[in-house]
């Protein structure tokens, strides 16, 4: 995202950490949480203190909590993405199997994944890369599959320039239309009837600029009016 | 292969040692491996099962293996021909790479609900089911589908074992297990799918009655042998 050819003088992409303050905004109390690996690990952080939000770590346990102080890790004790970890107050150990059937049987509220690529369908992309040697799915398809709704944080483009948002994704599936919301460094929007629907967009941002850097279809207006002309506001537009 | 027969009357699955907890296992097994990362992972009769010698073995695991324990020590040992797991690629994982990239190992890569489910319905008797898992996916391709309340769904198959090496904090002589934290992992769903399951506890195991039967995971019918393997030489971290 270094180099940006054409990009408004005064855009200022949001900070991955204000990314994840979007996502966790909008987590409602009450909900059951999975928390994929990748970005989407900056999200617990950002919770505000006293909202009650379950993390689900499909390893086994309900009430993931924030990682262990130095020394007293407990070896036995650890989230998906093998870290050590810690329980909260009112949480719960169970098998592999009882996880996944909570993600399974739509147990789970919502699912926060990171991914190669998005469609404007919905269909997410975020297991594997063309011609990899060694596949490794993991939970991947499981979560998507299975979560009530699945939202994604990620970079809005590759490090390598190319569109993330795309209108079909190249890479291998994760599952079909399963994708509802994106919250990037550059826009959050609803994946809804063929589009990207931008509801939040970052300060400085247009629509020409956001067409150029997406490879879907962008409906920029269906949730309010362009900005005018004061985009100095830290928190973004929100529209 | 026979669970260990109780002497005199009384069940008493407790063996002396890692070589007398493995023995039997013969080759071409199909062996389900608990633990999730390095957690959970019975890495002293992983070891046991490689000092035995059984080869030609189809391991069923999350990962494959990290290090130069637990899975690893059979990879490294030569002794896996296939592997069905769901995430072999990790951190340390070289032994796995180095067997697959010279081709000597097979990998089927499954979801990992799906891989759980797998085992969970060899265990409970159902020999197939139908999940959303993997529609539309590369995963999904030669798997039957079929359209149930206007959804698609992927028929995937149970996924049973001959022998099941599982780790457990507390057990007791009839077999019942209880664990800690995220090391019960799918110590619970494959004890039940294996003909022949041998678990590992950290605490030394004790006579019937020694845990409340509120808070036994896994009952001992699932469970043949127990090998009391206290943690500091027990798991594989």
């Amino acid at each position: 995202m270094t180099e940006r050819t054409g990009a408004p003088s005064g855009l200022r992409p949001w900070a991955l950490d204000q990314v994840a303050v979007h996502v966790a905004r909008d987590l409602p109390p009450g909900s059951y949480v999975n928390i994929g690996i990748g970005l989407p690990t900056l999200v617990p952080g950002q919770i505000p203190a006293g909202r009650d939000v379950v993390l689900h770590s499909e390893n086994g346990m309900l009430g993931l909590g924030p990682p262990p102080a130095p020394g007293v890790a407990d070896p036995d004790l650890i989230d998906a993405g093998k870290n050590p970890a810690t329980l909260v107050a009112g949480g719960s150990y169970f098998s592999h199997a009882e996880a996944f059937v909570m993600i399974r049987g739509g147990h789970l509220d919502i699912a926060v994944l990171g991914a190669f690529q998005v469609s404007q369908d919905g269909d997410l992309a975020n297991w594997s890369m063309p011609g990899e040697k060694l596949p490794a799915v993991g939970g991947a398809m499981d979560l998507a599959a299975g979560a009530r709704r699945v939202v994604v944080l990620t970079r809005h483009v590759a490090r390598n320039g190319t569109p993330k948002l795309v209108a079909r994704c190249s890479y291998p599936l994760t599952a079909r239309q399963a994708v509802s919301r994106v919250y990037t460094d550059l826009a959050t929007m609803d994946v809804a009837g063929g589009r990207f629907v931008v509801v939040e967009s970052a300060p400085g941002l247009d629509p020409g600029y956001l067409r150029q850097v997406t490879g879907g279809a962008v409906d920029w207006a269906a949730a309010g009016p362009p900005p005018g002309g004061a985009p100095d506001d830290a928190a973004g537009q929100r529209r | 292969m026979t669970a260990s027969v109780p002497a005199g009357g009384r069940i008493d699955k407790r063996v002396a040692s890692a070589a007398e907890a493995v023995a039997g296992v013969p080759d071409g097994a199909t062996v389900l491996v608990g633990g999730f990362g390095e957690v959970g992972v019975a890495a002293t009769l992983i070891d046991a099962l490689v000092e035995q010698g059984p080869t030609d073995l189809t391991v069923v695991a999350n990962n494959a293996g990290a290090g130069d324990r637990g899975v690893a020590a059979l990879l490294r040992a030569g002794r896996v021909r296939r592997i069905i797991c769901s995430y072999p690629r990790s951190r340390g994982s070289t032994w796995f790479e180095r067997r697959y990239a010279e081709g000597s190992v097979e990998l089927e890569v499954v979801p990992q609900g799906t891989l759980s489910e797998r085992i969970r319905a060899a265990g409970a008797g159902v020999p197939a089911f139908y999940t959303r898992t993997g529609v539309g996916t590369e995963l999904a391709a030669g798997k039957e589908a079929r359209t149930i309340g206007g959804r698609e769904y992927l028929l995937e198959f149970a996924l049973p074992g001959d022998i099941a090496l599982i780790r457990a904090r507390r057990g007791d002589s009839w077999g019942n297990l209880a664990y800690h934290a995220t090391a019960r992992n799918y110590a619970p769903t494959m004890a039940a799918a294996a003909g022949l399951t041998i678990a590992e506890v950290a605490e030394p195991v004790g006579e019937p009655g020694a845990l409340d039967p509120e808070l036994i995971v896994t009952p001992g019918i699932y469970v043949d042998r127990l090998l009391h393997v206290p943690p500091a030489t027990g798991s594989a971290r």
